[in-house]
């Protein structure tokens, strides 16, 4: 212990109205492993994001390797020699890439080259003994080897400072062994290392040479392990622990004592015979049997994965078992089987509340679910309100509540119904030992007062002895099931986990590829290069950093089917879509006459009508009735009448009307309609007045030539697809830029970003690069489409149009990123970029009029928004027939407004979280 | 199917969404405002269309027609030279532009009818047919007001008695704002469903469900119910306070009959947002899902142009879609005021792909569980 690595001095860290961090002093040696324990939710995690440079200072100091935190230039000058693994299974690997691709990934952005990443890579996955797993994609790691895969990414470019968050929850007790081993041997290598790791299991402190007590934001203590026991005057930390609380945290009785079982009772409550559960190729329970009896306290012992929540499930009817059999009271588990359940309590993993619902309201829903008798109900709530001591609570949300009085409240709602099995999957995580041993008294009085049978799995070693039988499970199967005591004599054991892990080993030998055996200098060499460490530290804009994350980001939306369909079709399917629902051209409109003249003159009426391809004539009609029937069915969209005498009026020049109706509920419809009958009316009447009068009838006071420029038939796809080109390459590629860094945030890999070099405009340019791909493949898509499908005819110079559509996606891709700054999640990313982005380009773009007839906000926004300049690009070359030179004065346009976009959002984007 | 779960469960849903003001905050905006201003904006008013006239005359009669252009129809019209408007026009800077000969006057009082030329750019479709329209209208007045009396016209005596039935007016609003309660249906069935199954697997309360005595079938049946009350209030509110109090659009048909047609709508769109929301798993993925599903789902059913004017396949394949079905019955009851006998076949098909997608979303949602 020779100097400092990093110290703090009156740091304060709050979340809104909650103090993470309170007034928090305290030195942390160097060249040695520092411990910090504590409960979940006392500020170790944003102790440690803090010392990492992951989140900003708010108040007090922070002196990481002998500089001031919260200056930048230091930061960037300390940050490859960091390494930080924040909290969570492997909450900074990309969950979709392998192993490999992982780790590749990392040595990129401290600037190895491909060399020496290979090198890296085979080094430090022989010493993990991950090998066999490289092309594993990471989400399908165990617990285990995600935590393993996390420390290889930390320490592939030797950082001076390794920064740990919990590394080892929810670990196998072996895996944990050998995570600590393999920090020790590293540590070994490199003793100029410091480490600093926080860790719910009291039990590993013994190998820290340093702890951190910590509870409520505040230090509690800190010293040797050794200085802390006698200073407590305790036997082990878990006690220590607690001694060091504030009285009133201390709840009293700190210790649990559960009475040993009066009469044994002999009925078997549970029982397995060769519970198999597989999934496809993966058996995830092998062969597990076990015979529970009525009342007992039966513990269910093993890491994250290893198959205790399946055989739960089983046991509960959630999951079919493939094979074998499960048994309650003697009744096999049948999913139809509703009685069974009303005879099971359970609480699942994830603190299954309503939170939505008051703690009242969860008890009272849950006893009507389980049928329970209206006019019990009040009675056994209230019972429930006593017993679990939850009266102060009664109308809050569960959300607002502390995780140990969440826990009691699932208990409290897994007792309602008054069930004589509890079944409960891991239900002390994350939980103080204060609130444990009190959860655990109330197990024990469960088990021993009411006879209720209790199958509990737990992650602590401490729980598991007060069980009265445990079952030792691994990678499916049950290694041994005993009382605690027997399993620790029968491997000749001080511990039960010491026993654990001799079962372990064991249970591995038989399976050799699981664990190599591990080089034994395969860190030295890492350790050694010294070029590579120069190319990390690597200052200023680094190409190869961009290209990393480029390559992240089109690995990781190959793998994600919806996003990368949204990608690739989106586009075509809206284009179509919109193309065929913005279509005014109406054709095949059902007509029918109600002819009460039925003479050649009136025949030749209707048949200028029948004969034009927008109509098409039905069954003549013989009655207004029947008109009326048939236009209100939706039958005809036209009816047209012919009054009696029509011809011979005609003749005589007697005032004559035609009868039209046509249906007015669709309104563009009718509209059309409108327009098809007058101008077939004025037709035939121009053709009859030309055989009266001859041509003389046809002059008037002036003539006007209406010339539709640029689209001849006025077709209305004409128009409108290089219309719709603009809009869809504006709002589908800022959405996916948008999403691409709003869901690192959301996921929690955005940390990369924070804690390694890679500069601000790397990363967005680096994710921004396979959108603009996508979004010109699907530019090319879309002129394809739009040339073949809907006929639009193209005029223009298609080199020139594909190098502004480039420009252009350029800048849309850069807005989405400019928006993702100011957003968090990934929902609020999704609908903000469409509002954000769309309003503009329908309002103020020149989309229906020019930006020269707009005034005021909306003139100044169309002026500058890039969609402007693409909407006139792409009507000039579509029916313009523009070339590159009228092209060139859009392209500049929007070739000014990509800087700016970009500049702006590396302006805002924080390289720390806030 | 235990009749008191489902009622249970659904009270459940409805107390979780009332504590999402978000939700909330949706429902409100969907089923007032915004149907408010859809039917208000109606897309093919010309307002401010950019006009310009190459004056070649410059007499008195070309001088009043080029002041017959103002706002709120035109900004005021632009003078340029013959020259200048074909660059003007490729810019895209005007959407018209009317070009009055030589002797425009002259010949106009001299009888020999001139011609005056008006360029559309036909690339603004919805201006360039309004537009052209109104302009011939504004230029007929004034030439005929100038030489008024100066000529006799010689016409047939045959009129046409155009009536628009059912919106005599053709008010653009009655059907938007009817189009827009039913887009406000479909969207919110989907949403209100889909994320209140997506939001119990992410908090893990499924599983919990699951081992008590409550079957699957009673846990999407509660959401059906819950959520699908939530919007045919919605829409009774929305169709009798905002449509036709505020609104005063009338309604011709029986409300009784199209609200249980509603209620067979949100039967199918319901089951349509589970079967989504156990695709996507996810509340990013399902909204990603909803973008490309809403799109189709409302431009191809006929509620903004007519289904006529879709390829045959399309409106085949929309026969499939609720929303269809839907239009069509709600257009026939509420403004041609058809009863049972007429729209019976479209109850009949929501029933039918209410129930198929019923079926569907439960199998999906057995899987969803495991």
């Amino acid at each position: 212990m020779n100097g400092v690595a990093a110290g703090v001095s009156g740091l304060t860290l709050r979340y809104g109205a909650v103090i993470a961090l309170n007034d928090v002093t305290l030195d942390i040696p160097s060249g040695c492993m520092v411990g910090l324990i504590g409960p979940d939710g006392v500020g170790k995690s944003s102790l440690l994001s803090l010392l990492a440079g992951a989140r900003v200072v708010q108040e007090g100091d922070v002196n990481v390797l002998g500089g001031d935190m919260r200056n930048l230039k230091h930061r960037n000058r300390i940050c490859p020699r960091i390494a930080y693994m924040p909290q969570g299974l492997g909450k900074n690997l990309y969950p979709t890439l392998s192993v490999e691709e992982n780790l590749d990934f990392f040595g990129s952005l401290f600037g190895h080259d491909k060399a020496e990443r290979e090198r890296r890579i085979v080094d430090l996955l022989a010493a993990t003994g991950m090998s066999p797993f490289r092309d594993r994609p990471a989400a399908k790691l165990s617990g285990g080897m995600k935590q393993k895969l996390g420390l290889c990414c930390a320490l592939i470019h030797d950082p001076d400072f390794l920064i740990l968050d919990e590394p080892t929850t929810g670990v196998d007790p072996l895996s944990r062994r050998q995570f600590w081993d393999l920090i020790d041997r590293i540590r070994g290598e490199r003793p100029e290392m410091s480490v600093i790791t926080a860790t719910a299991y009291m039990e590993e402190a013994a190998r820290f040479d340093w702890i951190v007590a910590m509870n409520a934001g505040r230090v509690l203590a800190s010293g040797t392990k050794q200085e802390l026991l006698e200073r407590t005057g305790a036997s082990d930390l878990d006690t220590a622990f607690i001694s060091l609380l504030p009285e009133e945290d201390r709840d009293g009785d700190a210790t649990v004592v559960i009475p040993p079982r009066a009469d044994e009772m002999t009925d078997v409550a549970i029982e397995a015979e060769g519970l198999t559960q597989r999934f496809g190729d993966f058996v995830a329970v092998d062969n597990v049997s076990f015979r529970i009896s009525r009342g007992e306290i039966f513990g269910f012992l093993g890491s994250n994965g290893c198959g205790k929540t399946t055989t739960m499930k089983m046991l509960t009817g959630l999951l079919e078992p493939s094979e074998g059999r499960a048994r309650l009271f003697g009744h096999e588990v049948d999913a139809s089987d509703l009685g069974v359940r009303r005879r099971v309590g359970f609480m699942s993993q994830a603190f299954s509340l309503y939170s939505e619902l008051t703690v009242r309201q969860n008890l009272e829903l849950h006893a009507k679910l389980f049928a329970m008798k209206p006019e019990k109900i009040p009675s056994r709530v209230a019972e429930m309100i006593a017993r679990f001591d939850l009266a102060d609570v009664i109308n809050n949300l569960p959300d607002a509540l502390p995780l140990g009085i969440r826990q009691r409240l699932s208990l409290a709602v897994a007792m309602i119904h008054g069930p004589e099995i509890l079944i409960l999957d891991e239900p002390t995580s994350g939980v103080d030992p204060v609130a444990r041993n009190a959860f655990w008294r109330i197990l024990a009085e469960l088990s021993r007062q009411d006879g209720v049978t209790i199958f509990v799995s737990t992650h602590f070693m401490n729980e598991a002895e007060w069980c009265d039988r445990i079952s030792l499970m691994h990678a499916g199967k049950v290694l041994v099931s005993d009382t605690a005591a027997e399993i620790t004599r029968n491997k000749a054991c001080d511990t039960l986990e010491d026993a654990f892990v001799a079962y372990l080993q064991d249970a591995i030998g038989e399976t050799p590829e699981v664990l190599e055996p591990m080089e034994t200098n395969a860190i030295a060499p890492v350790s050694g290069a010294g070029g590579a460490s120069e190319a990390a530290r690597q200052k200023g804009f680094s190409l190869q950093r961009l290209l990393s994350y480029s390559r992240l980001e089109s690995l990781q939306l190959q793998r994600d089917p919806i996003r990368l369909a949204m990608a690739l079709v989106g586009t075509l399917l809206l284009m179509i879509v919109i193309g065929l629902g913005i279509n005014m051209d109406v054709e095949d409109l059902s007509f029918a006459v109600l002819d009460r003249d039925q003479t050649t003159t009136s025949r030749s009426y209707v048949a200028d009508i029948s004969g034009s391809r927008y109509f098409i004539e039905q069954d003549p009609l013989s009655s207004y009735d029947e008109l009326d029937a048939r236009m209100r069915s939706g039958d005809l969209s036209l009816a047209i009448e012919i009054p009696p005498g029509f011809a011979a009026d005609i003749a005589a020049g007697r005032d004559v009307s035609v009868g039209a109706w046509f249906d007015g509920a669709n309104t563009t419809r009718a509209n059309t309609v409108q327009g098809y009958v007058q101008g077939m009316h004025s037709a035939w009447l121009s053709a009859q007045a030309r055989q009266i009068y001859g041509d003389a009838a046809l002059t008037g006071n002036f003539e006007l030539v209406t010339r539709y420029r640029y689209n001849p038939d006025v077709r209305s796809l004409d128009a409108m697809v290089p219309a719709i080109i603009p809009l869809l390459l504006l709002m589908i590629p800022a959405i996916l830029t948008t999403l691409s860094v709003a869901r690192e945030r959301e996921l929690g890999s955005i940390i990369n970003f924070y804690v390694t070099p890679v500069t601000r405009l790397e990363f967005l340019i680096g994710k921004q690069l396979p959108y603009i791909a996508l979004a010109m493949l699907n530019f090319l898509l879309m002129m394809a489409i739009a040339v073949t499908f809907f006929a639009v005819p193209f005029n223009g110079d298609f080199v020139g149009f594909a190098l502004a559509a480039l420009i252009y996606v350029v800048a849309t891709t850069a807005l989405g990123l400019l928006v993702s700054v100011f957003i968090a999640s990934q929902v609020a990313a999704l609908f903000a970029t469409a509002m954000l982005t769309m309003i503009p380009a329908v309002s103020y773009s020149g989309l229906i009029d020019p930006v020269s007839s707009l005034s005021g906000f909306g003139r100044v926004v169309g002026e500058i928004y890039p969609t402007t300049w693409f909407v006139t690009a792409a009507r000039g070359a579509f029916s313009k027939a523009f070339g590159m030179a009228e092209l060139a004065g859009p392209m500049l346009a929007m070739g000014i407004s990509v800087p700016v976009i970009l500049g702006l959002a590396a302006f805002f984007l924080s390289k720390q979280a806030k | 199917m235990n009749l008191k779960n489902t009622f249970n469960l659904g009270v459940k849903e409805l107390r979780g969404l009332w504590r999402d003001p978000v939700m909330l905050a949706l429902i409100v905006y969907a089923f007032s405002l915004s149907v408010w201003t859809t039917a208000n904006s109606s897309p093919d008013a010309l307002s401010n269309a950019a006009i310009a006239i190459v004056d070649e005359d410059q007499s008195h009669l070309s001088t009043r027609i080029s002041s017959a252009f103002y706002p709120p129809y035109f900004v005021s019209p632009r003078m340029i030279t013959a020259a200048e408007m074909d660059d003007r026009m490729d810019q895209g800077l005007d959407t018209f532009a009317v070009n009055i000969p030589p002797d425009f006057e002259r010949d106009v009082l001299g009888g020999r009818s001139p011609a005056i030329q008006l360029n559309v750019d036909a690339t603004r479709m919805s201006q360039a047919f309004t537009g052209g329209g109104y302009i011939q209208q504004i230029v007929s007045a004034e030439v005929s007001e100038f030489v008024s009396g100066h000529r006799s016209e010689t016409e047939l005596p045959v009129d046409l008695a155009l009536r628009a039935r059912y919106n005599p007016s053709l008010d653009p609003k009655w059907f938007g704002a009817i189009s827009s309660v039913i887009q406000s249906i479909t969207m919110l069935s989907l949403v209100l469903t889909g994320s209140a199954l997506i939001r119990e697997k992410e908090h893990g309360t499924v599983e919990h469900l699951l081992v008590m005595p409550v079957t699957a079938t009673e846990i999407m049946v509660s959401k059906i119910w819950s959520m699908g009350l939530v919007v045919l209030l919605g829409s009774s509110f929305s169709l009798l306070v905002v449509v036709q109090a505020l609104m005063d659009v009338p309604v011709q048909g029986s409300v009784a009959l199209f609200l249980a047609g509603t209620a067979l709508m949100i039967f199918a769109m319901t089951g349509l947002g589970i079967f989504l929301a156990t695709i996507a798993g996810s509340m990013p993925q399902f909204a990603l899902l909803l973008m490309l599903a809403l799109l189709p789902l409302q431009v191809l059913s006929g509620a903004m142009t007519p289904r006529e004017s879709m390829p045959e396949i399309i409106q085949n394949l929309m026969l499939a879609a609720p929303n269809t079905h839907f239009i069509i019955l709600s257009q026939g009851i509420l403004f041609r005021g058809a009863g049972f006998d007429v729209v019976w076949p479209q109850f009949l098909a929501l029933a039918l792909i209410g129930f198929v997608l019923f079926q569907l979303a439960l199998v999906r949602f057995r899987a969803f569980l495991r």
